[in-house]
């Protein structure tokens, strides 16, 4: 038994901001209530500290199976617990591709053996992401998986992406779609616009996303299917989503920390800057922090995408897309968007937890007879974050050396403290 | 560091009288001023060796060409020091092959700027002679080069140096010994 | 004194004074080019890497003759000989280089920011002959050079550049370049390689994509390169191009008279310039190639030459040395 005491619960799911003590038994959540005790049980003062329903991630890369210099789930899911997130979904893009059950299984049987924390698998659209034939995705349904994606890659054609819809409606799990126009984005290295011009580098322009996007929301329009896009990063994206909610369509949306902090005008030649989508313009960020505030974004998902270093070290063209993300998306959600007053505490935690949950189709909450994850975090501890010092293998970040304010402080999985500051 | 003015070594008037005296040498000890043609050493060689010009299109009445000198590039000591030196034109006119010529220069001192001024003429081409003609000559030779014609011979320490004030280039005119104090 | 440079990666990081200072100190070198004997010991001693990882003749020998005339050795890497077609990377073809302790490296890539990327890895100096579609320094500095030399001063002029202004890494460094002497820039060309964006890139920047608008008033026009054929785009056809934008004599009649004609090279004639125009009497473009030798001995005498960074300042005991 675990009980949690003198801390400040946020639950965004039944709106309570209460000083709450929180007893854990075993695996779920036994009560809640103000001057709890318990005998025998285990005590964690977390005094002066938020206590939230736990964090989950829904979309991140593990490098397993296949490309385990870059990560493992075993040190993917401890960078996770180091960023307070008690639930992470990887995407299907590993060697070979999940888009089968053996290899789902071959996930779920090595997280629950070395995973620090809870690890969801979205499972591959189509066979191999190639766009062509559907994936086995009732076979990984049985598996495990809690959604399908090509990510990566945009779903290839309109055609597909209705096929993929209707299949899932009844399996009751979501689309992600990694929304790019390939016509479009072909070469291109960053956003396009006047920093690409003036730095030589071949540009995406801003509708490569918006395009694909919006043909997903006439498909989701023909479908009524539910259907995710992940990573969003521009304003036009923005409002095909609005447009689909209120046309009471399913459709949702997560935004990435370095998508709300970094715009195109932080890229240099330095390639920790480089990923996909390209960091967007000025006004997208802006837009994107509105959308986060008014309830227009759904969630916030890291892309955590680790490269071992020497992959990462080369001329910006060459280098691969991406970078890690899981310690630092609490730090930054609290510094660009709860200390600057563009949103409430509470409504940071909604993205981290019952935002994600309801996509996935599921309630993330604190009350009895929850799972006992939990993530508690403090918004004033000040420290400076080290790539160095990451459980993760790759250092691929721009925030590296950066301080912040607040920080996630225990991590707690399944009723286990899985991380500690 | 200071600089400390110690003595005078020339006047104008006698800057002028040692110049008149050395057109007269040179003409003299170059068979006249046939083939003749003076070379000034950036900076101070160049008004140097146009007065002399002027004087002796004055009493020989020839018409001696003058040509101008950088040696930064022709320097031995390039790769000893950091930030390198700014370069100037060298600007010479007249081929240079079978010429009398004479470098000017105010000052001789280790005898490097004349090596590096010969070495920059040889690039231009071959001249039948090469006499130097200097203001002041202190000493202090570092390698074997003389001057033919000498304004006047100094004694000089280390720490000392010589300072030729021209008016075209320092707006005053005379040569004084100045010392480096810590 | 000029704030030593340790790098020449671009012109958009220079200031007008040091971008004069270069220039004034490229004369002396114009002047040396002229000499019977093209020899110096100047940088006697000295190795200079020449690592053109894109096939590049003219400005391959342009460095190489001016390192030769300064007296010092070369060490030449070429893309098609390269250990990179081995899939051997950037850092560790450089750091290759680096071990065999040249005294400054000039790198010629096809990546956008290469020059930058082994500046920050390399204790020695890094000149940019080229990379990518970002700069293309030294090309600037000569066209600048030739501008200043034709037209006796650099400043204020209206200056054309025409062509693929998109992916010309000569236009950028020149843009730069030309903006911090208040000249007006007037970019032209089709419009899927000039974007009105390019407007932003510096003050005084204007795009037409009419010929006949963008020669109007002109003292310079500067011809760039065209390649019809391009990688994820729609190709455009040759006579397409010589329609709308080849530089005839004609439409340089509507140009200053006295307008200045430039072109980076190799020229292709018929396709962006007439032959006419190219060999003309307003052309300047032989003028650009020895020019391009006077800057690139220059740069290579200030930043190759001379002791380690840390080496004292002239006049240890040079007391009488010719100032």
């Amino acid at each position: 038994m675990l009980l949690i005491k003198n801390g400040r619960v946020l639950d965004p799911a039944s709106k309570t901001d209460a000083a709450l003590d929180i007893l854990l038994d075993g695996e779920r959540i036994s009560k809640t209530g103000a001057n709890l005790s318990a005998n025998g049980a285990e005590v964690f003062d977390a005094k002066g500290l938020i206590v939230a329903p736990g964090f989950i991630d829904l979309h991140c890369h593990l490098r397993e199976p296949g490309q385990e210099m870059s990560e493992t789930i075993e040190t993917g899911t401890q960078s996770a617990a180091r960023g307070g997130f008690t639930a992470v979904c990887c995407m299907p893009n590993t060697q070979p591709v999940n888009d089968n059950a053996s290899v789902t299984r071959s996930i779920v049987e090595r997280a629950a053996a070395a995973g620090a924390v809870r690890v969801w698998p979205i499972g591959a659209a189509s066979m191999g992401s190639k766009g062509e034939a559907l994936a086995e995705i009732s076979a990984m349904k049985g598996a495990g998986i809690v959604a399908v994606s090509d990510d990566g890659k945009p779903v290839a054609t309109a055609r597909l992406m209705r096929q993929v819809m209707d299949y899932c409606t009844p399996l009751g799990l979501p689309v992600i779609d990694h929304c790019e126009d390939p016509s479009l984005f072909a070469g291109g290295v960053m956003r396009e616009g006047p920093q690409s011009l003036k730095l030589g580098l071949q540009g995406i322009p801003a509708q490569s996303e918006s395009i694909c996007v919006g043909r997903d929301v006439e498909v989701a329009l023909l479908t009524g299917a539910r259907l995710h896009i992940a990573h969003m990063s521009t304003f036009g994206s923005l409002e095909y989503v609005r447009f689909a909610k209120r046309t009471k369509l399913r459709v949702t949306c997560e935004v990435t920390p370095h998508h709300f902090t970094l715009t195109d005008e932080d890229v240099r030649y330095d390639s920790h800057y480089k990923m996909n989508p390209p960091l967007a313009s000025r006004s997208d960020r802006d837009a994107l922090i509105a959308g986060l505030a008014d309830g227009s974004v759904d969630a916030i998902a890291t892309d955590h995408a680790p490269h071992h270093a020497a992959s990462k070290d080369v001329e910006f063209d060459r280098a691969p897309f991406g970078i890690i993300g899981f310690e630092t998306a609490l730090a930054l959600g609290l510094s660009e968007l709860v200390h600057p007053g563009k949103l409430s505490l509470m409504r940071l935690v909604e993205l981290f937890t019952a935002g994600p949950a309801r996509v996935l189709g599921m309630e993330r909450k604190i009350a009895a007879g929850e799972p006992a994850d939990l993530t508690v975090f403090s918004t004033g501890h000040e420290w400076t974050y080290r790539a160095a010092e990451s459980p993760s293998k790759s250092r691929n970040t721009p925030f590296d050396g950066r301080a912040f304010r607040g920080a996630p402080m225990a991590t707690i999985v399944a009723g286990r403290i899985v991380f500690r500051r | 560091m200071r600089v400390v003015e110690k003595r005078q070594l020339l006047s104008a008037e006698e800057i002028g009288r040692t110049l008149s005296r050395l057109a007269h040498e040179i003409v003299e000890k170059s068979g006249g001023a046939k083939d003749l043609a003076l070379i000034g050493v950036r900076r101070r060689g160049v008004p140097l060796s146009e007065r002399l010009a002027k004087q002796i299109r004055g009493f020989a009445h020839a018409d001696v060409p003058v040509g101008t000198l950088d040696i930064t590039l022709y320097r031995d000591d390039l790769s000893t020091i950091g930030q390198q030196p700014v370069v100037q034109s060298t600007q010479i006119d007249f081929p240079v092959d079978n010429r009398e010529l004479v470098i000017v220069d105010d000052v001789l001192y280790t005898g490097r700027t004349i090596r590096a001024a010969m070495n920059g003429l040889f690039d231009l081409g071959r001249p039948r002679r090469i006499q130097l003609c200097v203001l002041i000559d202190r000493g202090h030779r570092e390698l074997p080069v003389e001057a033919s014609f000498i304004g006047r011979s100094v004694q000089t320490s280390d720490t000392e140096i010589v300072e030729v004030r021209l008016q075209e280039i320092d707006g005053e005119e005379r040569v004084v010994l100045v010392d480096r104090v810590p | 004194m000029l704030q030593r440079l340790s790098h020449l990666l671009g012109t958009e990081t220079l200031s007008s004074e040091q971008i004069a200072f270069i220039l004034d100190q490229a004369k002396p070198f114009q002047e040396f080019q002229r000499h019977p004997l093209k020899k110096l010991a100047t940088l006697r001693g000295k190795t200079v890497a020449l690592a053109f990882f894109e096939s590049s003749t003219r400005t391959r020998i342009s460095f190489s003759t001016a390192a030769a005339r300064l007296g010092a050795d070369t060490m030449a890497l070429q893309a098609e000989s390269s250990s990179l077609k081995k899939g051997e990377s950037l850092i560790d073809t450089v750091r290759t280089l680096e071990a065999m302790r040249p005294d400054g490296i000039v790198i010629r890539h096809a990546s956008s920011g290469a020059p930058e990327f082994v500046a920050r890895r390399l204790e020695i100096p890094v000149i940019n002959a080229g990379d990518g579609t970002h700069e293309h320094p030294t090309q600037a500095l000569l066209d600048a050079l030739t501008i200043r030399d034709r037209k006796g001063k650099l400043e204020g002029w209206n200056v054309t550049i025409l062509g693929d202004i998109l992916h010309s890494r000569v236009a950028r460094s020149n843009i730069h370049l030309l903006s911090k002497f208040g000249v007006r820039i007037t970019l032209c060309g089709p419009a899927m390689w000039v974007p009105r964006e390019l407007e932003k890139l510096a003050a005084n920047v204007r795009v037409v994509h009419r010929i006949d608008e963008a020669l109007d008033g002109a003292d310079v026009v500067m011809v760039l390169r065209v390649q019809t054929e391009r990688i994820h785009e729609p190709a455009l056809a040759p006579d397409e191009y010589i329609a709308g934008y080849q530089l005839t004599p004609a439409r340089l009649r509507l140009a200053r008279p006295d307008a200045l004609v430039l072109h980076p090279g190799p020229i292709v004639r018929g396709l962006e310039i007439d032959s006419a125009v190219a060999d003309g009497p307003q052309s300047g473009v032989l003028e650009q190639v020895t020019n391009g030798l006077a800057i690139r001995m220059a740069l290579l005498y200030h930043l190759i030459g001379g002791a380690a960074a840390d080496a004292p300042h002239p006049a240890k005991d040079r007391s009488n040395a010719s100032d």
